[in-house]
């Protein structure tokens, strides 16, 4: 019995006849569909698990990916290579809420002033969302120390942490522009009515609303610059991939690869889901409801 | 409502009876050919039943009448001369080629494939006969894949730019050093176990990338097989091959071949042949530096 019928029997309100076998009706229906969905769950599931086990390679492959000992042996390797990548995601992330922000306000200014930086974050923007963030970090990761100038960091930690910031720097400005843009005109009339000025009405007003807008798909793009992280063993640095792939070389079996990608996964599936709440409260939200 | 659900009901049995049909069929397909490509690690030795006679017709291979072997790419010196494994330069070309000649192929019945090493060993058919890739044997590696008898004994050197010559002529010297080697390579074994060094090795994927490193100071030592040490020092001025590593395990480059290929047993043959009529020998001076002169590190 609901709260809502216990609340209804206080007013001294009984539902009649007629509206009790709807309700009866509308349960058995809700337990069929229930019934059905449970049944072919299994059984879907388990043809797609029966092609698994019967097919010809599976002992292989049980023993390539699914081996315990390589499990507990690659663990600590890929756990010491896993603390690289939360330790680039850690330093990265901000910057690049930082870097992007300065980007997307950048494009949207009208001092002649900033012209020419205005010129420079479309340009930037452009060539960074265009080129694979995995050609990114083995030009300046590669290139970088090739130059041998003074005082540019070496290493590589610095590095591929510089060319992550560049990548995502490109795609979360763009996020944020768009949310910028999505804002409405009346805001800045409102904030000129008030008598502010266009840096201020862009700071104060503007840019707090497009944030706000832009949160799933910062969210996502948060999520996307954690596991890019894995991009940096092509720089030689011990992270989780590179350790993974050092085992799977030296010991011929792929377990370790298992074990990054459940670390992976430890970080990634809280931050999706929380982006999928985030994402349905806007829309709750906006709808009024 | 509840036509479309039944329907749907249907639908999803039978894409689990077809599902299960195309397993099945795979099963049956595989108890006709009763290829042991995919073998369960039951024997870890291939069947000699079938490897009764060595002559190319009764040869288990990938492609009739062509031997197909395959090597990494790039594929480097000194193992391989201008990147082309097919031109028979090179310790490990001209191995492939002795090795074909014992076994009765002409020349230009070998087949060269391109095959990353990475996914020489992994489960599944292959698209080649053997993989000649500087590849070291170890019993656990074994377990995945079939190897033939060694074809070379490897040791392990480290290279250093002149200035850190001093240092790098000692193991303990080598401590201070930031040393790199190629990754899944017992070269970085020998970093870890030998050396132990007090700052962590940089892993490469190819000899390459580990060049570019010492060049330009990320690292100061790089260690590699001796014939490659002394191959990537003469490409880099102001370099030198500061010592090897004393071998108590000597260690072995073998040729890999599928899990069970009975191949092997020709193959290993044809190897024992070359190494008792000083063939081998004769290609490894031919191709591959002396370096005795190269100090053992303490």
């Amino acid at each position: 019995m609901s709260t809502e019928a216990v609340a209804d029997a206080d007013r001294g309100w009984t539902p009649s006849p007629h509206q009790l076998q709807r309700a009866r009706i509308a349960a058995s229906m809700r337990r069929r569909r229930a019934v059905l969905a449970t049944v072919v769950t299994i059984v879907v599931l388990g043809a797609v698990l029966a092609v698994f086990l019967t097919s010809p390679g599976w002992p292989a492959f049980r023993d390539y990916f699914l081996s315990w000992s390589d499990f507990k042996g690659a663990f600590p390797s890929v756990s010491r290579g896993f603390w690289f990548n939360i330790r680039v995601f850690l330093v990265a992330e901000p910057c690049v809420l930082v870097f992007a922000s300065l980007v997307a306000v950048c494009r949207q200014s009208r001092s002649p002033w900033l012209a020419p930086l205005r010129l420079v974050s479309v340009v930037y923007t452009d060539l960074f969302r265009g080129i694979p963030s995995i050609v990114v970090v083995v030009i300046i990761g590669v290139g970088t120390p090739a130059l041998q100038l003074n005082g540019v960091p070496t290493s590589l930690f610095w590095l591929g942490t510089i060319s992550l910031i560049l990548c995502y720097g490109a795609y979360v400005a763009e996020v944020l522009r768009a949310g910028i843009l999505a804002v409405h005109p009346t805001q800045w009339s409102s904030a000129e009515a008030l008598g502010l000025s266009r840096t201020q009405a862009m700071w104060r007003v503007i840019f707090p609303q497009a944030v706000r807008r832009s949160v799933p798909p910062l969210m996502n793009d948060l999520v996307s610059l954690q596991k890019d992280t894995a991009l940096l063993s092509t720089l030689g640095v011990w992270e989780a991939l590179r350790a993974a792939s050092d085992w799977q070389g030296y010991h011929f079996n792929g377990t370790s690869l298992l074990v990054t990608a459940l670390y992976f996964l430890v970080i990634a599936v809280p931050l999706t889901r929380l982006t999928d709440w985030l994402m349905l409260r806007q829309i709750r939200r906006e709808q009024g409801r | 409502m509840r036509l479309r659900s039944s329907a749907a009901l249907v639908a999803v049995v039978l894409t689990a009876a077809s599902l299960a049909a195309c397993s099945a069929k795979n099963d049956s397909a595989t108890d006709a050919g009763g290829s042991a490509s995919t073998g369960s690690a039951s024997t870890g030795s291939a069947s000699s039943a079938s490897a009764a006679s060595c002559a190319p017709a009764d040869l288990h291979l990938y492609s009739p009448g062509k031997l197909t072997v395959a090597t990494d790419s790039p594929a480097y010196a000194p193992w391989f001369k201008k990147d082309d494994p097919s031109n028979g330069q090179g310790f490990e070309s001209a191995v492939a080629y002795a090795v074909a000649k014992q076994l009765g192929f002409s020349a230009d019945q070998v087949t060269w494939t391109k095959q990353a090493f990475n996914t020489s060993y992994t489960p599944g058919a292959k698209k080649f006969d053997f993989d000649i890739n500087q590849i070291s044997i170890t019993p656990e590696r074994a377990k995945v894949a079939t190897f033939s008898d060694g074809y070379y004994t490897a040791d392990q050197a480290v290279i250093t730019l002149d200035k850190n010559k001093d240092k790098a002529s000692s193991l303990a010297g080598l401590k201070s050093l930031k040393l790199g080697a190629e990754t899944a390579t017992t070269s970085l074994t020998a970093i870890r176990d030998d050396v132990q060094p007090s700052s962590q090795p940089l892993v490469f994927d190819t000899d390459d990338q580990a060049k570019q490193a010492l060049l330009h100071g990320q690292i100061d030592g790089l260690v590699t097989d001796l014939p490659s040490a002394d191959y990537i020092s003469s490409e880099i001025k102001g370099s030198t091959v500061a010592g090897r590593f004393s071998n108590s395990e000597p260690e072995e480059f073998g040729l890999l071949f599928a899990k069970g290929n009975p191949l092997v047993t020709c193959v290993d043959q044809a190897l024992a042949t070359l190494k008792s009529n000083g063939t081998l020998d004769q290609l490894q001076q031919q191709w591959l530096a002396n370096m005795e002169s190269v100090p053992v590190l303490k």
